[in-house]
């Protein structure tokens, strides 16, 4: 089984203060953390399991400057084999249509029965490159995948695709095909020092879009369906009533009004 | 202006509520409203979606008993083309986001995925949607073209009572043949555990905020102190700290009940829909801007392991007194 996994280095913001910048179109990232997209996560560990039980290899591809090589390397440090890097000014502002046809344009040079990818980006979250992405390359796709089960390695697949309420919806998908991997499928591994060390030394292939053969005017912002024109704070309802003070003085507080309210 | 499709959303013989917001949200954007019903049998929602469109596109075959995204999008292209709509509208839901970006990249229209505020100009729309995890809007710009997509996100549109009569209009089938690279195979239920947290009449709710397995013990001593259920956002539940029967939100349960406190959770939309409807709304949380506090009755603004020990502490010495 020959497989592809595409990743993406996302600031961490799920416990951390957002700020806008001076532009209006970007946020200050000066004081965040970053890594993997948490949905990739998943998605490289899907495709090293299926490694191990199956035999293959795995491609790593990521769309970004020489910051994302430490989460490639560290896709490789797992097991990952081989690793792509798409560095282009032309990919700069590009949406989820952008991104898709980048990673189509590197998948195409390459022998594969699936591409995993997030079912969805922690930063813009459009959820939407898996399915363009597989429209581009002319193969079938599911997303929010939470399920793979390969019934005939290289030609089909059962897969799980998680609906709301919890409801899991199976279908089988002849390969090659793109799934769009959901978080909670499997449980990530730590790569080991062994492996890290490994893939310290391994190559990883920087493209252009030239190289990909793909044209400045069709992708990044000016290949996007969309375009950020500005960022704003959120609407939000009625805010609740903060309790101030030390933690001693508003766990009182709010012990008061859950007492008071008859609720303990 | 154009016409605007709507994609009657069911599952199960259940048509989805976001069906109905769409077609009465597009009621208000102007131009002729177009529900279109792919189904088998389904002459219930047809019924239903004409209070609320001026015209209902009905496919009734037996290859729309069960959502397949290559079926859908083969149907929906041929519509599209031959009726010419300058927007079309879908639920973001586990369907909408699987359909919506093959069609768009098919038929060359610009997509605009999870909307939660839309204008128009023209037969242009101008969405508004969420950044990271619904911490910031985001105002877009769509390229030109003469088809434009979108998936709205739930209760983006109000549901509002049925006003309109539309012509219910059945359709020939215009996909010829099945598909088989993509097959449906079965529905799974969700696995029922020991506690329905939706009977729950006080919960605690826990997210990525506790950082470690072993910090869990902090949340459960609050439960236990306040004589509450635990629940969990979607993060606590990936990492395998609570069984799946504990998460709240869209792929999860929907709780409402007399408390839901909430500690270490941001509030992304996917949590609080399924949170939101709860009597008193309490969140503990270090981050001043996260979006629960927009929802919630009462907030502290503090490192969780500070505050619930606390908290703890207090609760115990009311209850005793």
């Amino acid at each position: 089984m020959n497989m592809v996994v595409c990743v993406k280095r996302v600031p961490d913001t799920s416990e951390s203060e957002v700020h806008i910048d001076a532009s209006g179109k970007d946020i200050d990232k000066s004081r965040l953390s970053f890594g993997i997209n948490e949905c990739d996560n998943y998605a490289v560990e899907e495709a090293i399991q299926i490694k191990e039980r199956l035999e293959g290899n795995v491609t790593v591809i990521s769309l970004g400057g020489k910051d994302s090589d430490e989460v490639i390397r560290m896709a490789l440090a797992k097991g990952g084999d081989d690793a792509i890097r798409l560095e282009d000014d032309a990919f700069a502002g590009g949406d989820a249509l952008a991104v898709a046809k980048a990673l189509a344009g590197a998948v195409k040079g390459l022998e594969y029965d699936i591409v995993f990818t997030g079912a969805l980006t922690d930063d813009d979250g459009y959820a939407a490159v898996p399915v363009a992405l597989a429209e581009l390359l002319g193969v079938p796709h599911a997303t929010y995948v939470k399920k793979v089960e390969i019934l005939e390695p290289g030609k089909k697949a059962k897969v799980g695709r998680e609906l709301e309420g919890g409801l899991m919806e199976f279908l089988e998908i002849d390969m090659p095909c793109v799934l769009g991997i959901q978080t909670g499928i499997n449980e990530p591994r730590y790569a080991s020092f062994k492996g890290i060390k490994q893939a310290a030394k391994k190559e990883i292939a920087v493209k252009s879009a030239a190289d990909l053969g793909l044209d400045a005017a069709d992708i990044g912002e000016a290949g996007s369906w969309a375009v950020l024109e500005q960022f704003t704070p959120p609407v939000v309802g009625e805010m609740a009533e903060i309790l101030e003070g030390e933690p001693d003085e508003t766990a009182a507080k709010l012990a008061g009004i859950l007492k008071e309210k008859g609720l303990v | 202006m154009k016409d605007i499709f709507v994609l009657i959303e069911h599952r199960r013989g259940e048509m989805r509520d976001v069906s109905v917001e769409m077609l009465c949200g597009a009621g208000k954007l102007g131009g002729t409203v177009v529900a279109v019903l792919l189904g088998k049998d389904v002459d219930a929602f047809a019924d239903k979606a004409a209070g609320y469109a001026d015209k209902v596109l009905y496919v009734n075959d037996a290859m729309f008993e069960n959502y397949n995204s290559e079926l859908y999008q083969k149907a929906l292209s041929a519509l599209i083309k031959e009726h010419g709509p300058g927007l079309v509208l879908m639920g973001n839901t586990a369907q909408g986001v699987d359909l919506a970006p093959a069609l768009a990249v098919e038929l060359g229209a610009p997509l605009v995925t999870d909307v939660t505020a839309v204008e128009m100009d023209g037969d242009k729309p101008k969405p508004t949607r969420t950044f990271y995890g619904g911490k910031l809007d985001a105002h877009l710009a769509m390229k030109d073209a003469d088809l434009y997509i979108l998936t709205i996100r739930e209760a983006t549109f109000q549901a509002e009572d049925p006003s309109k009569s539309g012509e219910i209009v059945k359709v020939d089938n215009p996909v010829s043949e099945d598909v088989a690279y993509r097959k449906f195979v079965e529905y799974v239920e969700p696995e029922v555990g020991d506690v329905d947290i939706t009977q729950s009449t006080l919960l605690v709710g826990v997210g990525r905020g506790i950082r470690e397995d072993k910090n869990m013990p902090v949340v459960e001593e609050l439960a236990q102190a306040i004589g509450a259920d635990l629940a969990a956002s979607r993060a606590v539940v990936d990492a395998g700290w609570l069984p799946s029967d504990r998460q709240v939100g869209i792929s999860g349960k929907t709780v409402k009940p007399k408390l839901y406190l909430a500690v270490g959770i941001s509030g992304a939309f996917q949590h609080v829909t399924g949170m939101k409807g709860s009597e008193v709304i309490v969140a503990i949380n270090k981050d001043p801007d996260a979006p629960i506090f927009g929802i919630a009755d009462y907030g502290i603004v503090d490192d969780l392991f500070k505050v619930v020990p606390k908290l703890v502490e207090k609760i115990k010495e009311l209850k005793g007194a």
